[in-house]
């Protein structure tokens, strides 16, 4: 019989009481900021921002560094605190033509209106761990040269003119929000793009990664990939007009995919769409790839039953807060259930006739 | 988007000034050029959250991207002009900087303001953000093509 139990309070307490002394570390070593994170371990910020699905770099350094560099359990952090939030509205959508681009690169088109600017990049580096870091080197100021006037406009955009890729004609619905109501299928691309915006990086790479390697192949190349900072516009009902409140950078990835055509559409290029918060370069990739894997009902073509696409597999794996929750939960007191299945293994032997425990097995 | 009257464009342009502005800024060109003047509140500074969206493909159909912290607040002068603040991030210090000098700018002083605080404020901004755009443009591709030893 199970008897309720109580107790571990003063272990709680000391655990966690070690717990703030283990994240501290050696206090010989200087305590690091909140401002050192931001500053410095940026990319990790940006991280948690895009799958906190809450833009605010202070927080997210805090809450990685509360979290001792456990990115999923800062994401975690950040999700709570984004429930405490009184929601003053939204924002018009964002103009990713208009961003102020520190980076802008097309694997499909050499000489493109704007160029082809590297910006901040570990491309073309040689993956060499640089000691020189770890003796706290001074870094010289990056180069600097005159800006060349004109506009940056979209790659599709100059493929749309001769019609070889499908539009995306604006649309002034407002979205399905799935902070607001559950995610339920069927999924529109709306709420699928705001499902994988959050999603775990790391599973939306392995997605993306197996429908290059032929699980649902839908030949992807980056039409255009661009980092930089964005105006954020909203309404302001007091006011009766709108007004930007702030800006954010964020990462944007337009692949254009193979389309052979069917019965309704000639055969033209498609597109996948990857857009997300901070720098996050592999991740608006790889959500552009399963975003157009994603896709494949509309778009007329088959389903050759791959992972990615599998629109309920995908959303309801995605989220690692919900995942880490269920999985991690396992390890929390299940003594009742245990004891349960204790007893029913207990008495299935005996109907099997194999309670005799065998005394010498060896 | 293009607003029917200038007036509101021209507020409009300064309130997303400020929203933009960095920590602290504000209140330190404010402070510098004059006493502030005394207010009531209409709302006190408030810490939420506004849903950013995006389009899918950029141009289509919006999508919800997450959201980002944002503090607001309303305030009136004694001489009765009110003034809005929303800006970026958690500081309700600087919405109340903000939400002063939009009401200024709609007093006799807006001049001096301008002067004093978003004429700066804009050439700072300006400064910043054509600096980071010559370090990308130093990292654009200048692509030749090789010689081929033909002649």
């Amino acid at each position: 019989m199970y008897v309720a139990v109580k107790g571990g309070e003063r272990a709680i307490a000391n655990a966690h009481a070690w717990l703030a002394e283990e994240r501290r570390g050696d206090t010989d070593v200087a305590d690091l900021s909140v401002t050192q994170i931001r500053e410095q371990l940026k990319l990790a910020v940006d991280r948690v921002m895009a799958e906190g699905s809450l833009y605010d770099p202070d927080l997210a350094a805090l809450a990685i560094k509360q979290s001792r560099g456990d990115l999923i359990e800062a994401i975690f952090l950040i999700r709570a605190y984004r429930t405490t939030l009184p929601r003053f509205g939204a924002s018009e959508p964002v103009s990713t033509g208009e961003m102020a681009c520190d980076r802008r690169i097309s694997a499909t088109f050499k000489d493109l209106p704007g160029g082809q600017v590297l910006g901040p990049t570990f491309d073309y580096t040689h993956r060499l761990l640089d000691f020189k870091l770890a003796a706290d080197g001074e870094v010289p100021e990056a180069p600097s040269r005159d800006v060349a006037p004109g506009d940056v406009p979209h790659v599709t955009e100059f493929l749309n003119r001769e019609g070889l890729i499908e539009e995306a004609p604006a649309e002034d619905t407002t979205p399905p929000d799935l902070t607001r109501e559950p995610l339920e299928m069927p999924a529109s691309r709306a709420l699928r793009l705001q499902a994988l915006t959050r999603a775990d990086e790391g599973f939306t790479l392995g997605l993306a990664y197996s429908t290059q390697r032929g699980y649902g192949r839908n030949h992807a190349f980056v039409g255009e990939l661009r980092i930089g900072m964005v105006p954020v516009e909203m309404e302001i009902p007091e006011l009766g007009f709108a007004i930007e409140i702030g800006e954010i950078t964020l990462t944007e990835c337009e692949t254009v995919n193979q389309f052979k055509g069917s019965k309704t559409e000639p055969p033209q290029f498609t597109r996948g769409y990857g857009l997300v918060f901070g720098q996050s370069e592999r991740k608006s990739i790889s959500m552009a790839l399963v975003d157009r894997a994603l896709r494949w009902e509309e778009l007329g073509e088959d389903n050759v039953g791959a992972p990615a696409q599998d629109a309920e597999f995908v959303l309801y794996h995605a989220d690692n807060i919900q995942a880490t929750g269920f999985l991690e939960h396992i390890k929390l007191p299940h003594y009742v259930d245990f004891q349960s299945e204790l007893e029913l293994v207990r008495k299935l032997r005996r109907e099997a006739g194999a309670d005799q425990v065998p005394e010498a097995a060896e | 988007m293009k607003d029917t009257f200038d007036e509101n464009a021209l507020r409009k342009h300064w309130m997303g000034l400020l929203a933009k502005a960095p920590a602290g800024r504000v209140a330190t060109l404010l402070d510098a050029a004059m006493e502030r003047p005394l207010f009531t509140w209409l709302r006190a500074p408030e810490i939420g959250s506004t849903m950013v969206r995006g389009r899918a493909g950029a141009t289509g159909a919006p999508f919800n991207l997450g959201e980002m912290t944002v503090t607001r607040c309303a305030l009136t002068l004694e001489t009765g002009e009110v003034g809005h603040a929303y800006i970026q991030g958690r500081r309700k210090a600087d919405t109340e900087a903000a939400a002063l000098v939009d009401a200024l700018m709609q007093g006799p002083q807006a001049e001096a303001v301008r002067s004093a605080v978003l004429t700066p404020l804009e050439e700072e901004m300006a400064a910043k953000k054509a600096a980071r755009a010559a370090k990308a443009a130093a990292t654009k591709v200048e692509f030749f093509t090789m010689a081929r030893g033909e002649d």
